[in-house]
């Protein structure tokens, strides 16, 4: 989850009161963000995911004043059209949108640029995917002519001097020598039109998502006048990441002047401000919560979350991305009661407990062994090829991850592996030392992802004594504790001493290998002491037992 | 006086050595006569000792032994006296006597200066030589002989407190001349019985206690007229180990037993499913960053999807019909949504239960605890598979002071009295909580688990009508690693013998 930093003088000035620190605290965490520190100046919170608004410290104040009952209701803002025009021309389906507007009379400092910047980035990382799905770039309004032009270009025709960078470089060079460009390039991957933006010059201004020109694309201290623009793959996205920035400068103090956005042969007007609308039913709220507000309280709430209401309508704020359903107004309705307002309810509601019945039956067979002195492990599912494989003498199939970020990228297909590798771990323990595991294995099989699982059950035992009798003693005593009737026959097994390993079988049917563990095994395993073990399939245990 | 209580409590090596004491007061004579190791006799006398049985007395003494020139003089003769064996009444060249008593040089020279002192030779200078002769004393010395000599020839070693009294002088020169004479400091230990210890040693020790009682003892009733040697109970006995539960397991089957308690089902399923259940099917847009590569674990292949169910999820993600909803508004993909994964969560196993439940199955609750999986390297803090609890309560008059009301009891009976909801924000509930309860110990808000309101957008397409789905989810690693102090989260699945073995049961 992003986190942003607040300067607390800043946000002060900005919600209009000084707030006791406890207090501040406990608010900031009941509005629905989380408070990681506060060190001197500096506030650190933790801004949830659908709430990209909050993502400044204008947005935050905005947010945390309303919810304090300082400035409640919907904000007003007001756009003036600048008469400048963008046109979106040629854009490729991969890449199409772009929408801008001016912001004039901002005076930066250090503070500023610093919270422009890093609005910039929380939104890009977060609404915009880190910028899988766009990105928004500033500009200072000086250094352009009008009309702007958005459009893709094949990348053999796109040279300019990015960010921050000594010399001009082909777009293709960009992607190669650009700190940002080696950070983004795999996103254009496959493009074969890079999108730019061009003034009216024919001045290369950025190349979306990924760099501005160092020429006209560098804010600092001294820019007064702004050229804010959005790209991206989804209008509605940059729409909203746009307005939240519009409404930040204008929290700023800055004045906001539309653009006229051709595109398409639809034109509109950007950034627009204007709320949206949504009908909220105060009874499904009500019900939702378990409260009994009156409409008045409903809406003072709303208010208090930012929202206004005008005739059974909430009118959202056009910066609010998260809105989709009523639900969500219901949500925020919540959070301005105060969640710590809420009761403690154990509805009068009957339903009958109960154990999956294999569960159940694992319980009791892990309650048998116990009976034996075993003790239980318990192995991580995901293990590797050479101790599922190549310590055991084995070559069987085994479920590959795609994309383990560790060594342990197979599914484990047997747990005797698993339980062999404790035993190695462990030979400076006292001995005898006699394990079980009860757990998930996996193979190929028919599912609807063409993988099975399935419960399996593996002993060893391991001391200077042991050998065939004393393993095949615990299966024996085990069976007679489930009152199946098995048999284990003659079997070979590369696992397993050869005349010394059987198959156990429940009327015919092959659930397991029982034996002593062949003096190869332990070597390759550097085991010193003799080791005897099972494992079968605990589910046809279970069907045995049910027959 | 009936000593049976004091004989009783004997320890076996205390009664091998007792009788013994009769006839030894050395340790290694007592140690072979009782036929017990040095270290088990001198064990067991100090505890007789201890009970009064015997003393034991430590003598040091001063003991007087040969050096090697004093064992070669006692065998040879002392130099001075071979010296003076082999010159005359006529004056004779010192090379000749040296040659003559096999003396070396500095033997010599000594042997002069002794001889001189005693009076017993007399020396000229010629030609730049040395030229001895005896004197009427030194013929006298030979004749009485050397008390140094007389001494020499006692039988070594012996104390220093036997020494005679005009021998001291002797023995004064002796010390001053070069490796000779050894005096060493050393240690008598001698055990003599007490009377307590005289009685008991009388006694057939052997004979009157039972060490262990035998079946033969109980068939002949045997043991009537013994009494059993008490042993010492208070002292430590080695440590034997029972089998048991893996302590994480431990733990489980306790959470488990209070979602039964509370009336909730078990839910059970696959590790492995498809992006459709795990995350689609929650209303978890097709884009969202948890589903990226680095955080869950893909595998190949491409899942069969439930066709009736995936038409409705896929069309409340594109526009959000059938529901209030505007949807996410991009366009669904079906690849996406057949990616094979290991689950992320064990929320998945709600969403499948809701897709099989019927209206009259309401109200219902239901919960899992169980493994989910999140791709990550292994180190003290962060394991790549870790256990979930996940409830559901699907109750058409359900309400958030419902869910504050399950999740208290629960916590409750965790142990932890006091539970805090927060706003948060988890995809598939709205409103969304972050659950926080009081720590007892730590005395601070502890942030345990996730909860909230299904989204009608992920209970309409699955139950096929909308209706409250109270939801929760919580990770157990850290509660299970607290009990236990564990600091190294890879040690609940380590398998440590050691540990298993000695690790306290799960008791909250």
């Amino acid at each position: 989850m992003p986190t942003i930093k607040l300067n607390k003088d800043v946000f002060e000035e900005l919600i209009g009161k000084k707030l006791p620190l406890e207090l501040l605290k406990d608010r900031i965490s009941m509005l629905g963000t989380d408070l990681e520190s506060i060190e001197g100046n500096e506030i650190t919170v933790e801004v949830f995911p659908n709430r990209p608004d909050m993502l400044s410290e204008q947005g935050f104040a905005r947010a945390f004043s309303s919810f304090m009952g300082i400035k409640t209701g919907l904000r007003k803002y007001h756009v003036k059209k600048s008469g400048e025009k963008l046109f979106v021309k040629n854009t490729p389906d991969y890449y199409p949108y772009a929408i801008a507007f001016i912001a004039k009379n901002i005076q930066l400092n250090e503070e500023k640029v610093r919270e422009l910047i890093q609005l910039q980035e929380k939104i890009g990382v977060t609404m915009l995917r880190n910028r899988k799905k766009g990105g928004i770039g500033l500009y200072p309004l000086e250094k352009l002519q009008f009309p702007i032009t958005f459009e893709g270009r094949n990348p053999d025709q796109i040279a300019f001097r990015p960010l921050e960078y000594p010399d001009v470089l082909p777009a293709r060079e960009i992607l190669q020598k650009h700190k940002k460009g080696k950070e983004y390039g795999h996103l254009m991957e496959k493009w074969s039109k890079y999108t730019i933006f061009v003034d009216h010059n024919g001045t290369i201004m950025s190349m979306p998502p990924i760099i501005n020109s160092h020429v006209v694309g560098k804010i600092d201290e001294e820019t007064e006048n702004l050229f804010v623009e959005c790209t991206g793959t989804d209008f509605n996205t940059i729409n909203i990441a746009l307005n939240i920035f519009a409404a930040t400068l204008l929290d700023m103090g800055a004045e906001v002047l539309s653009i006229e956005v051709h595109h398409d042969r639809k034109t509109f007007d950007i950034p627009n401000l204007n709320s949206k609308s949504m009908t909220l039913d105060v009874s499904y709220a009500n019900k939702i919560l378990g409260l009994n507000l009156n409409e008045k309280r409903a809406i003072e709430l709303l208010e208090r979350m930012g929202y206004g209401c005008e005739k059974n309508k909430v009118l959202i704020p056009a910066y609010r991305a998260d809105i989709l359903h009523p639900i969500d107004l219901v949500e925020d309705i919540a959070i301005a009661y105060g969640y710590e307002n809420f009761k403690e309810i154990i509805p009068n509601v009957a339903t009958i407990g109960e154990e999956d019945p294999l569960e159940t039956f694992l319980r009791k067979v892990r309650e048998i062994l116990i009976g034996f002195g075993l003790l239980e492990c318990k192995n991580l599912h995901l293990s590797t090829k050479e101790i599922l494989n190549d310590l055991m003498n084995l070559n069987e199939k085994i479920i590959p991850l795609q994309n383990a970020l560790g060594e342990h990228n197979r599914l484990r297909n047997a747990l005797l592996p698993c339980l062999i590798k404790n035993l190695a771990e462990n030979q400076h323990q006292e001995y005898p030392q006699n394990l079980f595991e009860i757990g998930r294995i996996f193979s190929y099989g028919k599912s609807e992802t063409g993988i099975t699982e399935h419960e399996s059950l593996s002993i060893v035992l391991c001391h200077e004594k042991t050998d065939f009798t004393e393993i095949r003693q615990i299966l024996d005593g085990l069976m007679r504790e489930l009152a199946i009737a098995f048999s284990v026959k003659e079997a070979e097994h590369p696992s397993y001493i050869t005349g010394r390993v059987g198959e156990i079988t429940i009327e015919q049917e092959k659930i397991g290998v029982i034996g002593e563990i062949s003096p190869e095994v332990l070597a390759r395993w550097e085991i010193l002491t003799p080791l005897v073990a099972l494992e079968l399939d605990a589910e046809k245990l279970w069907k045995a037992v049910r027959r | 006086m009936d000593h049976r209580d004091l004989i009783a409590k004997l320890h076996p090596f205390e009664r091998q050595v007792l009788p013994v004491l009769r006839n030894y007061q050395e340790i290694s004579e007592i140690a072979q006569a009782a036929k017990v190791k040095d270290v088990e006799a001198m064990r067991a006398i100090q505890w007789l000792a201890n009970k009064g049985i015997l003393t034991i007395k430590i003598e040091k003494n001063k003991v007087i032994d040969l050096r090697e020139n004093g064992k070669k003089y006692k065998e040879e003769g002392l130099p001075e006296k071979r010296f003076l064996q082999v010159i005359s009444n006529e004056f004779k060249g010192l090379n000749i006597i040296v040659k003559k008593a096999k003396l070396n040089r500095e033997e010599a020279t000594a042997c002069i200066g002794l001889l001189k002192q005693k009076k017993a030779i007399e020396i000229q200078k010629a030609d730049d030589f040395l030229h001895i002769k005896i004197t009427e004393q030194g013929k006298d010395l030979l004749k009485k002989g050397f008390p140094e000599e007389n001494f020499l020839a006692k039988s070594f070693p012996f104390s220093l407190t036997e020494i005679e009294e005009k021998e001291k002088k002797v023995l004064e020169e002796l010390q001053k001349r070069k490796e000779i004479i050894a005096l060493e400091e050393k240690k008598k230990i001698t055990i003599d019985l007490t009377d307590l210890g005289k009685k008991l040693a009388s006694h057939d020790l052997r004979g009157e206690v039972i060490n262990r009682l035998t079946t033969g003892m109980l068939k002949t009733g045997e043991w009537k007229n013994k009494i059993f040697r008490a042993y010492d109970v208070e002292v430590n006995v080695p440590a034997k180990f029972p089998g048991k539960k893996h302590f994480v397991n431990q733990a489980i089957e306790d959470i488990k037993k209070i979602w039964l308690e509370m009336g909730f089902k078990e839910m059970t399923g696959n590790y492995v499913h498809s992006a459709f259940w795990d995350l689609d099917a929650l209303f978890v847009p097709q884009d969202h960053p948890a589903r990226e590569m680095q955080d869950t674990y893909y595998l190949e292949g491409s899942a069969e999807l439930p066709e009736k169910v995936l038409s409705e999820v896929k069309k409340v993600h594109e526009t959000g019909e059938g529901t209030a909803s505007s949807g996410w508004g991009y366009q669904y993909s079906h690849a996406e949504a057949a990616k094979i994964l290991l689950r992320t969560h064990t929320t998945v196993l709600s969403a499948i239960t809701l897709a099989a439940l019927k209206r009259e199955d309401l109200p219902a609750k239901f919960f899992v605890v169980g493994k989910v999986f999140r791709n990550e390297t292994l180190d003290w803090k962060h394991l790549f598979e870790f256990y979930q609890v996940d409830g559901i309560v699907i109750d058409p008059d359900a309400n958030l002071q419902h869910l504050k009301g399950y999740l208290t009891q629960f916590y409750k009976k965790m142990g932890y009295l006091k539970v805090r909801m927060r706003p948060g924000f988890f995809p598939y509930v709205e409103p969304g909580l972050e659950v926080d309860v009081f720590h007892p110990l730590r005395k601070e808000w502890v942030e345990l688990g996730g909860a909230g309101i299904f989204r009608p957008e992920v209970t309409k397409p699955l139950l096929g009508f909308e209706c409250p789905v109270l939801a929760w989810g919580q990770g157990m690693e850290r509660i299970i690693a607290e009990y236990w102090k564990i600091n190294d989260i890879r040690e609940l699945n380590q398998n440590n013998v050691k540990q298993l073995r000695e690790q306290k049961i799960w008791l909250k």
